[in-house]
């Protein structure tokens, strides 16, 4: 890894500058500018590693690199009624959600598991941004209440990380009627006396953050993750004047005492582990390598996360068939 | 009427007329016009009952925010006796555009709380046309508290373009305040009734909107997003703000048919700006029906109600 982000890379910049990359191999990083192998990013939890600027992830690919070994196992959540308005701007409703599905290959912009981080039970939900910018619509909202409901079963703290341009405006109210739901929600975790943690990413607006994203009982954001109740641009419009450097953004919101911490992506899981067992009365986790629970595969579980075809960049699969052939094991482990 | 909206032109036109050949009646003795004028006043009548019969979703924004409408100020003033406006969110600032205080409703202590958009120039920018501050929300939030202490129900009438897109509003925690509004309501353990009386302008209407009952006027509206935004975003074009407002499904009745609405309140014909007393006294109605229904409830089955009357919204989609 070193010896290409100190030697490979400068010189294949100098190549690749002035003409196309093909984009199965190389992403550009739009903060600094720098050509990342997609293995690399991959492995860096698509951070990169020049600059440190927090791309976006998918929320596989974030339980991929949170839910150790890999291995999680989703959470049923109940169908909504779909398009419940119908709904039609220039385009219907259900052709937008098509189009989504098909882009991104995930059914809904909220995708909830059950596994353990640090050897430690969680429920965690993730809002997909690359689907219709993660917007907040019923099913969200019954993702929300699915994965507070098995933590409640499960006895167990719920994890959320945000990322959501707002309320799904094709739902209309019923979009809007989220906040209260998954407000409901947090009610119930709450008198369960269980922890409630949000991660907030880049982007997390509007109704989103007026709800669910604003209620944990620890704050934690993803640096620079742009986090408002109005976007930027509408308060520019509206006070006419410009907004200063880093307005908005997760240090800017630490700085005016809306945020616990603001915590690198790759040291997140640490810190999750480390203040979930305290919450929990556990004690500390145990640091290094524990062995792998018996007849677990542990090189193939370590591999999981990250494809093994670089060029191709598609991690989820190979999670998919991590989750299945382990996901007894795992339950095993969990009862030791 | 001062004000006439855009759709009505042609009935101010009737109206005008009328009025100007009662003018000039007054000045010549004469004259005399009052056959005529009365027939101009039964085709003005009739214009209006047809022009209110069936509003388009557009139109109804427009009545929802009729400058004339009667607002949570005039709902305050008429509703109640003993009203003690109770100021601050003990942190930061009072904010105007949210009223609030202990007041009595036929006899009975009630907290009220209310978005305020003002009447003229003057008082709403003191009102902030009714668009709330984290201060507004977190005072809501003190005396949801202080009414459920002392066992008092609380009344919230809702009337706000949306929460104020501000830099301190930002800095000061716009969404957090707005969460731990809607948050506080679905905590009560007294009942709480939330009146949409004009316009429910997103999550700056629903930190007050999370009670046991939503009731909606009959003109009102309540959307995730204005009509005129919603076609900038998705139509590229803000003037497709009537079809935006079709499609949004806003109308009090459609919120009836979500299960998001209670009951409707009815309006005078023409809507409450053309009778604000009657409008008020429906609405006194219907707040003395839904306290009268709630007072019965233990406090833990108030709890549970609202909570579970929240997580039905949209499952059964418009059929319900
Ligand atoms: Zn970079």
């Amino acid at each position: 890894m070193n010896w290409i982000s100190n030697y490979v890379r400068p010189t294949i910049n100098s190549i690749f500058k002035r003409s196309d990359v093909p984009d199965n191999l190389w992403t550009k990083c739009p903060e600094c500018g720098t050509m990342l192998f997609h293995r690399e990013l991959s492995e860096n939890q698509q951070v990169c590693s020049n600059c440190d600027h927090h791309m976006n992830i998918t929320p596989r690919d974030r339980f991929a690199a949170l839910f150790d070994g890999g291995i999680f196992t989703e959470v049923k959540v109940k169908d909504p009624i779909s398009d419940p308005l119908q709904f039609r701007d220039q385009k219907k409703y259900p052709d937008r959600m098509r189009a989504a599905q098909k882009a991104t290959g995930e059914k809904e912009a909220m995708l909830v598991a059950e596994g353990e981080i640090g050897r430690t039970s969680i429920v965690a939900a993730a809002q997909d941004f690359s689907f219709m910018a993660g917007s907040m619509g019923m099913y969200v909202g019954n993702a929300f209440i699915a994965g507070v409901e098995r933590a409640i079963a499960k006895k167990c703290p719920f994890v959320m990380f945000s990322a959501a341009g707002g309320a799904r405006m094709q739902e209309g109210i019923l979009s809007l009627m989220q906040m209260p739901r998954t407000t409901v929600a947090i009610e119930m975790l709450r008198e369960a006396n269980l922890p409630y943690v949000v991660v907030l990413t880049h982007p997390t607006t509007g109704g989103v953050t007026a709800s669910y994203a604003m209620l944990g009982d620890v704050q934690i954001a993803e640096p620079n993750a742009l986090i408002c109740f109005a976007g930027p641009r509408v308060i520019e419009q509206t006070i006419r004047e410009k907004l200063p450097e880093g307005f908005q953004r997760a240090e800017y919101l630490l700085d005016h005492g809306m945020l616990d911490r603001v915590t690198d992506r790759r040291k997140m899981k640490d810190e999750l582990v480390t203040i979930l067992r305290m919450l929990g009365g556990l004690p500390p986790a145990v640091a290094g390598e524990l062995p792998p629970p018996a007849g677990l595969d542990t090189e193939f579980v370590e591999e999981a996360p990250v494809s093994k075809t670089p060029a191709t960049a598609a991690p989820k699969g190979a999670v998919a068939d991590s989750q299945k052939s382990a996901k007894p094991v795992a339950a095993a482990a969990a009862k030791k | 009427m001062a004000h006439y909206l855009e759709f009505e032109k042609p009935l101010a036109e009737i109206e005008g007329k009328a009025e100007e050949l009662r003018a000039m009646a007054r000045a010549n003795a004469e004259m005399d016009v009052e056959k005529e004028a009365a027939a101009l006043d039964k085709k003005a009548a009739d214009m209006l009952r047809d022009l209110y019969k069936n509003l388009t979703p557009w139109r109804k924004c427009q009545v929802a925010r009729h400058p004339e409408r009667p607002h949570c100020k005039d709902y305050i003033e008429a509703l109640f006796t003993d009203y003690t406006p109770l100021a601050g969110d003990r942190n930061f600032a009072d904010d105007h555009a949210v009223m609030g205080g202990l007041a009595r409703f036929n006899g009975a202590p009630v907290m009220v709380i209310g978005h305020e958009k003002g009447f003229d120039t003057q008082s709403r920018i003191e009102r902030n046309f009714g668009m709330a501050r984290p201060e507004g929300y977190r005072k809501a939030i003190r005396l949801m508290e202080l009414a459920d202490k002392f066992g008092i129900p609380v009344i919230a009438l809702v009337d706000t373009p949306g929460a104020y897109p501000g830099k301190g509003a930002e800095e000061r925690g716009q969404s957090e305040a707005i969460a731990r509004s809607t948050q506080k309501c679905l905590q009560l353990k007294v009942p709480m009734v939330s009146i949409i009386i004009g316009e429910g302008g997103s999550g700056g209407a629903v930190g007050f909107a999370a009670g046991n009952r939503v009731a909606m006027l009959e003109h009102s509206v309540y959307s995730v997003i204005s009509p005129e935004g919603c076609a900038s975003i998705l139509w590229k074009d803000a003037a497709k703000m009537r079809e935006a407002a079709e499609a949004l499904r806003l109308t009090a009745q459609d919120l009836l048919k979500l299960g998001v609405a209670d009951r409707v309140i009815s309006e005078p014909l023409g809507g409450a700006q053309r009778d604000p007393k009657a409008a008020i006294e429906a609405v006194s109605k219907a707040i003395e029906a839904m306290l009268k229904e709630l007072s019965k409830k233990k406090p833990d089955a108030l709890i549970k109600d609202r909570r579970q009357k929240f997580i039905d919204i949209g499952s059964k989609g418009l059929a319900a």
